[in-house]
């Protein structure tokens, strides 16, 4: 049986409590079947295992995927559904043609879904913990989301790949059941 | 990882503590905020004093920077603590026993990014009635110091965190959504005893 991969981005273990744990919880409590590899471990037998991705987030100060992104090239031609959570959305972005900018939002922000977005839509307040994001999403992203002149949402227009720059673990916890449910 | 941890005294802090251990870490020091205001929203009051004698027992250097407890000027206060930590123990980031709280969580989070350490939140998200049956299966012994909401009253202070508190706390959360681990701030807890003591800690 197919089972949901969870991708840790964490340099240190000790991060996976904060950032990765959280995300299998959501999917424990919905019984949902998943298994955990760090990205500098996944084998092609993992992708070919798994039904659909979560790529985790990591902390502030944890740039290490951005050294490693050639790890995460496998992205260009998977044809699963993908969720990328922060550094996850990152990721996607850099795979995908994007850049990497500077600026910083932590805490808690009102982010408006111009239409529905994962259960999504209009005002919803967000948390946010990240020292970058991407720009130069191309013609094929859609963008959901934009406050403080970044991007914080998007979906690619023919594949089922998501991004968050939020952290839906924290307050928008529905957003993950529901990328399970797509 | 050279790390400090900030320290109350209490279960989520020490639990922390105790999580960096087995994950390997060093814990390179302990930094005690001791602030005037009992009604902090950043800092636990309740016998922090207690503090001294738990990092005695745990055998790890302990920074106490008292502060007035001012609203955001705390925060300084909390600043200049983890700089001395910085340059006393060359920590490379601090841990928190955060859970729920983005208001103690995003402060803490941005004082490291300014200082370019990393911050490290192991209990982050934890559902609370797992973190109250971890701290049995890792032998702690906690006691509830202090209670701030209704229905806890003076009967709560000094019982001990074991199964039938939990399934009191279960109860209360159903019949009057209090956070069983108190992450609202309905209690405050003291750690005696937990592996990280070379002894218990005994108070009248």
């Amino acid at each position: 049986m197919k089972e949901l991969l969870v991708v840790s981005v964490c340099k240190e273990k000790l991060h996976e409590l904060e950032f990765v744990d959280p995300v299998t919880d959501i999917l424990q409590g919905a019984d949902i079947n998943f298994f955990v590899r760090h990205y500098s471990k996944i084998k092609k037998e993992d992708l070919i295992h798994s039904n659909k991705i979560i790529i985790c987030g990591t902390s502030l100060q944890d740039n290490n995927f951005v050294e490693d992104i050639k790890s995460f090239g496998w992205l260009k031609s998977f044809k699963k559904p993908v969720l990328g959570i922060c550094a996850g959305m990152q990721i996607l972005g850099l795979i995908f043609g994007g850049k990497i900018d500077d600026k910083g939002e932590v805490g808690f922000y009102f982010e408006n879904f111009k239409k529905e977005f994962l259960g999504l839509n209009g005002k919803k307040e967000v948390y946010h913990l990240h020292n970058r994001y991407v720009s130069g999403w191309g013609r094929d992203w859609e963008v959901f989301a934009e406050g403080n002149e970044i991007v914080q949402a998007v979906k690619h227009r023919e594949k089922d790949l998501y991004g968050v720059l939020f952290h839906p673990e924290v307050r928008n916890k529905k957003t993950i059941l529901e990328f399970v449910k797509e | 990882m050279k790390l400090a941890v900030l320290f109350s005294g209490g279960k989520d802090s020490i639990y922390a503590a105790w999580l960096v251990k087995k994950h390997r870490h060093e814990i390179s020091c302990l930094v005690s905020i001791w602030s005037e205001n009992k009604d902090s929203f950043m800092f636990h009051t309740p016998r922090i004093e207690m503090t001294k004698k738990q990092a005695e027992l745990m055998k790890i250097p302990l920074i106490v920077q008292k502060t007035k407890g001012k609203k955001e000027i705390e925060l300084k206060d909390l600043e200049k603590a983890i700089k001395k930590a910085v340059s006393e123990f060359k920590i490379e980031g601090v841990v928190t026993g955060a859970v729920e709280s983005v208001y103690q969580s995003t402060r803490i989070q941005k004082i490291c990014n300014k200082l370019k350490i990393e911050c490290f939140n192991p209990l982050w998200q934890k559902n609370q009635i797992e973190l109250l049956n971890d701290l049995l299966k890792e032998n702690f012994e906690v006691v509830i110091s202090s209670v701030a909401a209704h229905p806890l009253d003076e009967k709560w202070i000094g019982r001990k965190i074991d199964g039938n508190f939990i399934k009191d706390v279960e109860k209360l959360k159903e019949k009057w959504g209090i956070n069983p681990a108190g992450e609202g701030g309905e209690f405050e807890s003291l750690v005696l005893d937990c592996p990280l003591f070379s002894k218990g800690l005994r108070i009248k």
